[in-house]
Order: structure tokens, then sequence, then C-alpha cells
């Protein structure tokens, strides 16, 4: 560490960007930007411009790695154009996928949040306890309380996990259901 | 976006041919496509390969089919959702609604005719809603399955607050609950010695010493409760053991002794 100046030196911009670069590096969740602001002591429009600067020249010079927004903060991950060779190396297959009954169900949930049993069991027509549970088992659905109807079923909702195994920014980046609408009727 | 895919990602919602999937496989193995998910599944896949308008669904037709259809589950011995029976007679009701003849008179021609089928299509419509939005999903995920990140992101351990559902607290109870069961378990071990513990040890110090004060015996034991087991003990030894009591003097120690 220096001697603490007597006045405190601005950082040029790419200093900040190059501690952003070595903070999301470090971190193990993605990182928020009001997070980023308080360690380096910089408002968050600096950071926010920082990042973006950061995201460029990853872009620019066609690195292996990217950075993303994502759960509502920033993360380092690998472009999806290697995950053959990824695989390859860690030597993982992807994981189990769910079912169509759990997507399902999942679909519901993420968009009618908070979401009650019989809620889910209207509009899939079937009962769907085990897709609950499959979904409470891989974290992507937590429960919400419950609601205060008539025989107070448990409500749910998507968990911050939901958001990370999605690759959604937040809840809003969800396509509205509305665009599903045309799909649907199209169906004719 | 990326197209290479490893085959075992592919996966189309609408290609693929449904086909009935025995009951007994996991809940990952269901996605191998084809499997209704429920009634409301089937109805639209009939729909479709009768390539019928959904707003002027042929209600007799399509009713037929799915008959058919749970006849053929039934054969295979799928058990049945109570859903799909019910919507069976759903069907069977609308089917029965429309050959009823529509009464003609002035005031119902000025009310707006009800269709039967309206409350069916907007079901079917709002979960064929869903279903695109969980095609959607299962496409965000495909695409998230391709993307690595350094740390322990999967476990989320550095969140627990946020993400600690109600069986996790359940889980982290019943430890609690287990750890308690435990201790409690300990503490009646040391209270209780049963009398036949009591006889035998009684037994195997009269056979290494020959000779034992009673006295001495009783002094080492630390409870009340254990000292009236003790003194039975002494009592049923005496009576069924080939050992004697010795008094050498009025208010003297008692030995016991081996024969």
């Amino acid at each position: 560490m220096e001697v603490e100046l007597e006045e405190k030196q601005p950082r040029s911009i790419s200093e900040i960007v190059s501690i952003i670069e070595a903070l999301i590096f470090v971190a193990d969740e993605p990182v928020t930007v009001k997070l980023l602001a308080e360690v380096l002591e910089e408002d968050k429009e600096t950071v926010q411009a920082a990042i973006e600067e950061l995201q460029n020249e990853y872009e620019q010079r066609s690195s292996g790695l990217q950075i993303r927004e994502i759960a509502g903060g920033w993360q380092l991950s690998t472009r999806t154009e290697f995950h053959e060779e990824v695989r390859k190396f860690l030597k993982t297959r992807p994981n189990a996928k769910l079912s169509l009954a759990a997507l399902e169900t999942l679909a519901v949930i993420a968009y009618k949040q908070p979401a009650t049993v019989p809620e889910i069991l209207e509009i899939r027509g079937v009962q769907s306890a085990s897709a609950i549970k499959t979904l409470l088992d891989k974290k992507l659905i937590v429960a919400k309380g419950r609601k205060e109807t008539v025989g107070r079923p448990m409500q749910y909702g998507t968990s911050k996990d939901f958001l990370i195994q999605f690759g959604l920014k937040d809840l809003s980046e969800l396509p509205s259901i509305e665009d599903f609408e045309d799909l649907a009727s199209g169906i004719a | 976006m990326e197209q290479a895919q490893p085959e075992q990602l592919t996966f189309d919602f609408y290609k693929v041919q449904p086909e009935i999937v025995h009951a007994t496989r996991s809940d990952e193995l269901s996605l191998r496509l084809g499997e209704f998910a429920g009634p409301l599944d089937l109805l639209l896949f009939l729909i479709k390969q009768e390539q019928a308008n959904i707003f002027d669904i042929p209600i007799a037709k399509i009713t037929d089919e799915y008959l058919k259809y749970i006849r053929l589950m039934k054969s295979f011995d799928i058990a049945l959702a109570a859903d799909f029976i019910v919507m069976a007679a759903t069907l069977i009701e609308i089917k029965s609604k429309m050959l009823l003849p529509r009464e003609i008179t002035g005031a119902s021609e000025e009310e707006e005719f009800e269709d039967p089928r309206q409350e069916l299509v907007d079901r079917l419509l709002e979960h064929q809603k869903f279903k695109n939005a969980a095609e959607m999903l299962y496409e965000r995920n495909t695409i998230e399955q391709a993307v690595f990140r350094r740390g322990a992101i999967e476990s989320d351990e550095n969140n627990t607050e946020t993400n600690a559902s109600v069986f996790d607290l359940l889980n982290i109870f019943q430890k609690i609950l287990s750890r308690h069961k435990e201790e409690v378990q300990m503490e009646i071990h040391r209270e209780e010695v049963s009398l036949s513990e009591m006889i035998r040890n009684l037994k195997k110090q009269i056979f290494a010493v020959k000779e034992l004060n009673l006295l001495k015996f009783f002094e080492e034991i630390e409870t009340r409760r254990e000292l009236v087991t003790a003194f039975i003990a002494v009592l049923e030894i005496v009576r069924t053991e080939s050992v004697k009591l010795t008094q050498s003097a009025t208010f003297g120690e008692i030995i016991l002794q081996k024969i």
C-alpha cells in the first residue's frame, strides 16, 4: 500500500477498469455495481461506464471470456462457443435436463409469482406436486409464505439460482407472456 | 447464439412425436418427450393432429380421439391421472351441449350466444402460452449450460439466507432434534443400572476377591436409585448363588463370601 496522500489522487478510467476486472475475477457470485462502487469509492455511473468499457475490451479482442450481466450483477464467464472444448477439458457432461412437467411448472411460477398450487393446476391442467418438489430440490424456486385465502396454499416464487441458471439479469428480462399469446393463437 | 450443439442438447418441442412413456421412469427421463404432461397437452396434440382450428374445435371428433387415447393408455396398464378423466367428462359435457338445439327465441338472439367450448379454448390458449414459455426457458437453460464460470456459484454457499427453503429449515430442525435426543439418552444411561447388570457386576467382584465388604460396595454407589438396586442385587445373589453373608460382631461389617 502506498503512503496516504493528503489529496486523494483521482484514478484514471483505465485504472478503474482494471480494478473492476480484478474484482469480478475473484468474485464467486455476480458482483453488483453498488458493491463495486463501494469498494472503489467511486460513483455508480463511473463504475457502470467502466464495466461497459471492460465488456468492449473483451469483445474487441475476441476473448474466450466475456463479462456478462446476470442475476443483478456482473460476472466473468467463458463464451458459449467454446463449451465443447471446456467440457472436454473439465470432463463434465451437461446437467440432467428438467422434465417437461418441471419446465412448465417453472414457467407458470416465473410468470405468475407468487403462484400457488391451485393456480398452477389451473394452467397446467394437472397436479404438479412432484414437479414442485423437483424445482425446490434444485433450488430454482423458493416458498414465499402462504396466501391468505381458502386453504392458505403455499406460494412459490423463483430464486436467485433461477436467474443464474437461465442467464437472466432480472425477472424483467423474461419476455412478456403476451409475446407467447401470438404464438398460441397461431396454432389454429 | 451458438449452433454447434452436442446431440443430447437438441430438443424440439414440436417435431418430436408424442408417445407414452411408462410411469416408472424418473423425472429426468420423461423429458425424452412425447409424453403428455397433462390432459390439456393431450388435447392440444389431438387438435394439431386433426389440423383443426383451435377456435372452432370439432368437439365430437376430438372427444372420440381423446377417449380412444385414454383407452389405449389403460390397455398399456398405465395408471391414469384423475385429471385425464376429469377432462374426458368435460369434453363429453361440451359435446352434449353442442348437440342440444339452440333456443330460438327473440330474447336469446340478442344475448350473445355462449359457445360451450369457449372456456376450454381459453384454457387451451393459456396453457399453450405457458408451454411456449417453458420452451423458451429450456432454450435459455441450454445456452446457459454452455457457459462456465470461475468459482463455486452453483452451490451458492455464500447466499444461504436467501436460498434456504422450508426443506432446509426442516432438515436443520431434524438435526437439532436428533442431537437433542442423543443428550437425553446419555443422562438416562448413567442413572439407570438395571438389576441384572448390578447382579452381574456384584458377581464379578465376588469371584475376583472372594470376600467383599458390603459397606465398601455400597459406598461406591452414587445414586439412591442405584443403592436400592444394589441392595436387591445382594439379596438376590445370596438366594441364588453359592455365597453367604457373615457378620462377626453386632453392628459390625458385613462380608459377602464365596463358598
